[in-house]
């Protein structure tokens, strides 16, 4: 069984991933109360978009180099998985905002069936493997403790990109326009900002953030499929629940809280249960703390506004 | 005069809000007694603090000689005490006859296995149900929209339907919360009228309003809250001349 | 009954009688004509009435009392393994159905409290998830209970079902009648299934128009009213999902036993939608609509898995999009379409949850309904 200090890195990593997914959902449920079921797919568009264009670059330049080759993936999956949450706000969500409770969150999950069986109509429902572009070959900074490039880099990029959207959020005029509308779009859009402009953008943003994310966890893991999307998904709006939704530091704590707590968990569940529970059961981990935190304290632990919608 | 129900030293806070201050105040069997004050004075919240939609910091109530519950509704309404929302709360999607026979809820009995096997006691119980909320439907003057959907019928109809609905729980107390808001003049005498049977048939009416000739005309009693304090509690007569109330209402700090 | 019979071209509007004699007809001749076609296809009707059962039982807790569940499969997994613990050598426990399928709607419905119970406070979007997330944990478990004892027999599943013995009667062997003249299994299981969904769907209908059905009702409108007017919400709550899994729990031990095993796989939240899909393609809250919901979005995707190969075979020289995209890519469809241009479904619900013929008498003043 790996160290302590293993785990938490491992924690680390996987919560940042979460961490960047989270965000995108609580942004749309910030300003909408809406649950994006679909946003775990977009993640999965991502990996799989990146690792199209990928084969295609290594194939045409093949002397481009690991890094460039991945800048290239990125560089065509994040603009597509943009453009696919443009399209399902206009398409699906924007004429329900008006409707009945439950109509919202059932075309959601229609929609991210829909996103599913694309996906499978055009890469198949094949697990493929994903260039490791990065080095997966761990390093041993201190014994014991192994961490990999591609890890490395995770931690960096998910830090840069989180500091991004806080400054983004915080100190600009766009970002004051996100925080209006997402206390009250109507009034906002009174006050001249242009909800719907705003709504758009916040897609758009929460699904580049997912798209990146996916490529993470493609590396990360090596594989790439079109139902890689669901349970990160699930994982992730867990997470924004226990942070707080709505809250953005609230998603980025509860990402890297819930990565931490999977990690841990995993390594000393069999411990703890006698032997009856091994680390199969991690999943549960994740609804079994859904399950806890929205009965007990649905406002998350940096408990902000809670959308009225029921 | 039996007092019904007895409120004693009521205090309700949010947060940094005292809503409610020592509130104290009783209704005798039989009365109209009416609960006035300027708008945020706490009228809607004592009610709710009553009904249990809210539980008190400190006090309680007493109705017909016992305690009554804090924060379970349903089990206010199972003591007799049934009331109306200030912004018409009906089921949208049932009709007229179903909102009122829903109100006969707590009365009735019939449970799973005698509505799996349609036991006889069940079937005989469905349809005094169903008589009884037709005839209370016609009470209110709305029976033949008996099988109208609740949302299609007119603000005054809905208004009527819901205190049918209240009616429907056999309360000995119905507190009504503002509900000649929105209606003419007409309408508001025929609501008089209806309060008026209402308590001829031996229910006993404590009523929120702001239309104070309605008041002042219908109630026995009444009482005066503003900033979540008892001002004065006594005939319509004395109140109306009191000095404290005319200040709430008309001068200070608010308007 | 009436709400099947009104939709019969013709006959519904004008001749109530006639539209019912057909219905009638057609769900007792149904199975011998698809067998025409093929037993395959009395094999999908089968399963047809299944979904039926499942839709019917989804619709009371999501169409009656407004809870969305997302993890409705998990009680039809509870009634399956029920059967694979009780009636097959897994255990070595063969008892007969009579007492597995109801000790697997108990199970199922004992499950639903335990749902229940956490999420009666939480509010739509928030129940519908932690709902998916319990459908889920079943699920996990049901697939890692194999160590250190093994319960479910993990991702293998559990085979070698018992079949369904009525009165002694195996009702999966073929019954010859003459020499080459028998009857396929298929048949009686398609009867014994109409025979489940008929009784499913008296039962839910009593439970509509009744003290009960209106209190669910009164809490999928406003449930706040509903506590003002006495009604107990965690009861009801309770009972909705209790219910509800009752139904998903007896069609999970018919399929044990018409299937003859069971795994984690036949499980998952797809099924759970799939299931959704039928409620909400049919009309929430509409007996009659949810039925023919369950029928059509069962059959289509069959139909189009027999026309699809051959048809994009023809066209396009390979199949493009196999049998089971298709059938995810119609459900998926199924959803968004309705939720964006008929959120009501098919057939909206037009249910009443009161004889109100009681007082009015047959067509009496005021007697139409307006939805």
């Amino acid at each position: 069984m790996e160290t302590l200090l293993q785990q938490i890195i491992n924690g680390l990593v996987v919560g940042s991933m979460y961490a960047l997914v989270a965000l995108g959902y609580t942004m749309v449920y910030g300003i909408l109360g809406l649950i994006n079921f679909a946003h775990g797919d977009i993640l999965m568009i991502g990996a799989l978009v990146a690792l199209q264009a990928i084969n295609f670059a290594q194939h045409t330049w093949p002397h481009l180099g690991a890094l460039p080759t991945l800048a290239f993936g990125l560089l065509v999956a994040i603009p597509v998985s943009m453009l696919m949450g443009y399209v399902i706000e206009r398409a699906a969500y924007r004429r329900l905002r008006n409707a009945p409770r439950l109509a919202p969150l059932i075309t959601a999950i229609g929609v991210s069936f829909l996103l599913q069986t694309m996906a499978m109509i055009i890469w198949g429902r094949n697990y493929y493997s994903f260039p490791q572009l990065i080095s997966t070959t761990p390093l041993q900074p201190v014994p014991g403790v192994y961490i990999a490039p591609v890890q490395i880099v995770i931690l960096i990029v998910s830090a840069l990109l989180m500091i991004g959207l806080t400054v983004l959020v915080n100190r600009t005029r766009i970002g004051r326009a996100m925080r209006a509308t997402a206390e009250n779009h109507r009034i906002a859009s009174l006050m001249g900002v242009d909800a719907n402009r705003i709504i758009s953008l916040t897609f758009v943003l929460g699904s580049g953030l997912a798209a990146i994310a996916g490529v993470m966890i493609a590396s990360n893991y090596g594989i790439a499929h079109s139902t890689m999307g669901t349970l990160p998904g699930l994982k992730a709006f867990t997470a924004a629940v226990l942070g707080g939704i709505g809250n953005l530091g609230g998603a980025m704590l509860g990402g890297i809280l819930l990565g931490l707590v999977e990690a841990i968990g995993a390594g000393y569940i069999e411990q703890f249960s006698f032997g009856f529970f091994n680390s199969s059961y991690q999943d549960i981990f994740a609804f079994a703390i859904l399950g806890v935190v929205l009965i007990f304290r649905p406002t998350g632990l940096l408990g902000e506004r809670v959308a009225d919608r029921a | 005069m039996i007092k019904l129900l007895e409120a004693r030293g009521i205090h309700k806070r949010f947060g940094g809000l005292q809503a409610l201050t020592d509130v104290s105040l009783s209704i005798n069997k039989g009365e109209i007694y009416g609960l006035i004050g300027p708008n945020g004075a706490g009228k809607t919240t004592f009610f709710n603090v009553l009904s249990g939609a809210y539980t008190p910091e400190s006090g309680e109530f007493v109705f017909s000689g016992s305690e009554l519950p804090y924060g379970e509704p349903h089990k206010i309404v199972q003591r007799g005490i049934a009331r109306t929302f200030q912004n018409i709360r009906l089921f949208r999607e049932l009709t007229a006859l179903e909102n009122v026979m829903v109100g006969h809820h707590t009365r009735s009995t019939a449970g799973l296995f005698g509505i799996l096997l349609q036991r006889k006691h069940v079937r005989e119980e469905e349809r005094l149900v169903t008589e009884r909320a037709f005839e209370l439907l016609r009470y209110v003057g709305i029976e033949r929209f008996a099988n109208t959907v609740s949302k299609n019928l007119s603000y005054g109809d809905q208004r009527r339907l819901e205190i049918a609905r209240a009616l429907a729980t056999e309360p000995q107390l119905l507190a009504l919360d503002e509900p000649a808001a929105g209606m003419n003049a007409t309408e508001t005498s025929h609501l008089r009228t209806l309060i008026e049977t209402i308590r001829h048939d031996g229910v006993t009416v404590l009523l929120i309003e702001h239309d104070v000739k309605l008041v002042m005309g219908l109630c026995d009693r009444v009482a005066v809250l503003d900033f979540g304090k008892k001002i004065v509690e006594d005939v319509p007569a004395i109140v109306q001349k009191n000095a404290a109330v005319i200040e709430a209402y008309l001068g200070g700090a608010h308007a | 009954m009436e709400e099947l019979a009104r939709i019969v071209p013709y006959f519904g509007t004008h001749n109530p009688k006639a539209a019912r004699s057909i219905v009638i007809a057609i769900m007792l001749l149904a199975p011998i004509a698809a067998l025409g076609v093929g037993p395959a296809w009395v094999r999908i009707l089968d399963f047809a009435l299944l979904y039926v059962m499942l839709a019917v039982g989804l619709n009371l807790v999501v169409g009656f009392a407004g809870l969305l569940d997302l993890g409705y499969i998990a009680f039809y997994a509870v009634g399956a393994y029920t059967w694979a613990f009780l009636a097959s050598p897994h255990f070595g426990v063969h008892l007969p159905f009579w007492v597995v399928l109801p000790l697997g709607a108990g199970f199922a419905a004992l499950a639903g409290v335990i749902l229940g119970f956490p999420v009666l406070r939480l509010r739509g979007d928030y129940l519908a998830i932690v709902t998916l997330g319990f459908g889920e944990i079943v699920r996990i478990f049901m697939n890692n209970l194999n160590h250190p004892i093994n319960i479910t027999n993990g991702p293998q599943g559990i085979n070698m079902l018992d079949t369904l013995h009525i009165f002694g009667w195996d009702i999966s062997k073929r019954v010859a009648i003459t020499d080459d003249f028998s009857i396929n299994p298929l048949l009686f299981y398609y009867y014994v299934f109409l025979g489940f969904v008929v009784l499913s769907v008296i039962l839910v209908k009593r439970m509509q128009v009744s003290r009960i059905g209106r209190a669910w009702a009164a809490i999928r409108d406003d449930d706040l009213a509903a506590k003002a007017v006495g009604i107990n919400l965690r009861n009801c709550k309770l009972l909705a999902f209790a219910m509800g899994a009752t139904f998903g729990g007896v069609a999970g031990g018919l399929f044990g036993a018409f299937q003859g095993f069971v795994s984690p796989e036949s499980f998952s939240l797809m099924e759970s939608i799939i299931v959704l899909a039928m409620v909400v393609f049919g009309g929430m809250g509409n007996i009659g609509g949810v039925i023919v919901g369950a029928l059509i979005l069962s059959w289509l995707p069959e139909v189009l898995r027999s026309y699809a190969v051959p048809m994009q075979t023809a066209v396009f020289g390979h199949v493009l999009l196999d049998p089971e995209i298709l059938r995810m890519l119609v459900y998926a469809l199924a959803l968004i379409f309705m939720m964006l241009l008929r959120p009501a479904g098919l057939m909206p619900a037009h249910s009443r949850y009161s004889k109100p013929e009681l007082v009015l008498g047959k067509g009496g003043k005021g007697a139409e309904v307006q939805a």
